[in-house]
């Protein structure tokens, strides 16, 4: 696989229009990773490899990734927003590649949502000043 | 960041944000000087003459969701510990440009991590946005333009999981390769 060949990425292209000819329709999930500097630095490109590598390997074709910027609550971060049509979203929070493939699994395949590691959006932040930096 | 591909992914995302259809990434490795340089170049929104000083101020930022901006001044600093150099210049409309550069063989150098992993992330997040990499290591090269892709691909997505699975591991290939032609 070393080299980028045009056949290889012919091969890709062929399967993909194959595969996708058969369905007609909009996504019905959308994740989101957010990228800010402060995701980065907390760990945000190995839950985002570990997203690539789940969404390549299901069969589904109505989930879209999306990256974001940072949403203020930094020290929560890594963060990742799961919406599916017609739920309320859910933000969750300290994710790492294993509860990425864990939430993939379970709240977006299946529709159960991980509480665990959801951030009590509506929730005053514990500590003062938790929600800043 | 505990990896300078890391700077590099913050900093792309920087030109993202500022409206850039095209981001040029260059990696730079000249043993013999000692030195390494890394360029990006976007053409977005640019920065005021004004506020060039300012973005490198941890504590000057254009969003509201917190007080701080920090991903320039960490690479900033990052470059600075190594007896680099930094600068950022910019014209309104036209675009940004960021170049660092460190001394090769400095002990404070990160390493250059997971560029694979970066360029996935930021053609799933921005699949319409063209990324242009280099990475030149002693006179060799290893070059990746989405726009080449792109059209190859014709109506298929950049951003479809089997063709970006396939381009990560293009990268991560040649990368390792280059990496140990030096």
């Amino acid at each position: 696989m070393g080299k980028l060949t045009i056949d290889d990425l012919k091969k890709i292209k062929e399967r993909v229009k194959r595969d996708t000819a058969l369905r007609e329709g909009g996504s019905t999930v959308k994740i989101t990773v957010h990228m800010g500097t402060c995701g980065i630095a907390a760990g945000a490109r190995e839950v985002m490899e570990a997203l690539l590598q789940e969404m390549s390997e299901t069969e589904r074709q109505d989930i879209r990734v999306m990256t974001s910027g940072c949403m203020g609550m930094c020290s929560s971060e890594p963060n990742v927003t799961v919406e599916m049509k017609d739920k309320d979203p859910v933000i969750y929070q300290h994710m790492d590649a294993n509860k990425m493939r864990q939430v993939f699994k379970r709240h977006v395949l299946l529709g159960e949502a991980q509480t665990d590691f959801a951030l009590a959006r509506m929730k005053e932040p514990q500590h003062e000043g938790e929600d800043r930096i | 960041m505990r990896e300078l591909s890391l700077h590099i992914l913050d900093v792309v995302e920087n030109g993202v944000d500022a409206g850039a259809g095209f981001i040029r990434i260059s990696i730079l490795e000249e043993k013999a000087k000692n030195r390494l340089t890394i360029t990006i170049e976007d053409d977005g929104a640019g920065i005021e003459d004004a506020l060039l000083e300012k973005v490198v101020d941890p504590f000057y930022t254009t969003r509201r969701t917190r007080r701080v901006g920090l991903g320039l001044p960490l690479f900033r600093e990052t470059s600075r510990r190594c007896d680099g150099t930094f600068t950022i210049t910019s014209r309104r409309g036209k675009g940004t440009r960021v170049e660092a550069g460190f001394r090769l063989d400095h002990i404070d150098l990160p390493p250059l991590g997971n560029i694979a992993g970066c360029i996935s992330a930021l053609i799933a997040g921005h699949p319409e946005v063209d990324l242009l990499y280099t990475h030149r290591v002693n006179g060799r090269e290893f070059r990746f333009d989405t726009r080449e892709i792109k059209s190859e691909l014709e109506e298929v997505a950049i951003n479809e999981p089997r063709v970006l699975k396939y381009l990560d591991g293009v990268i991560r290939k040649s990368e390792a390769q280059i990496e140990t032609a030096g």
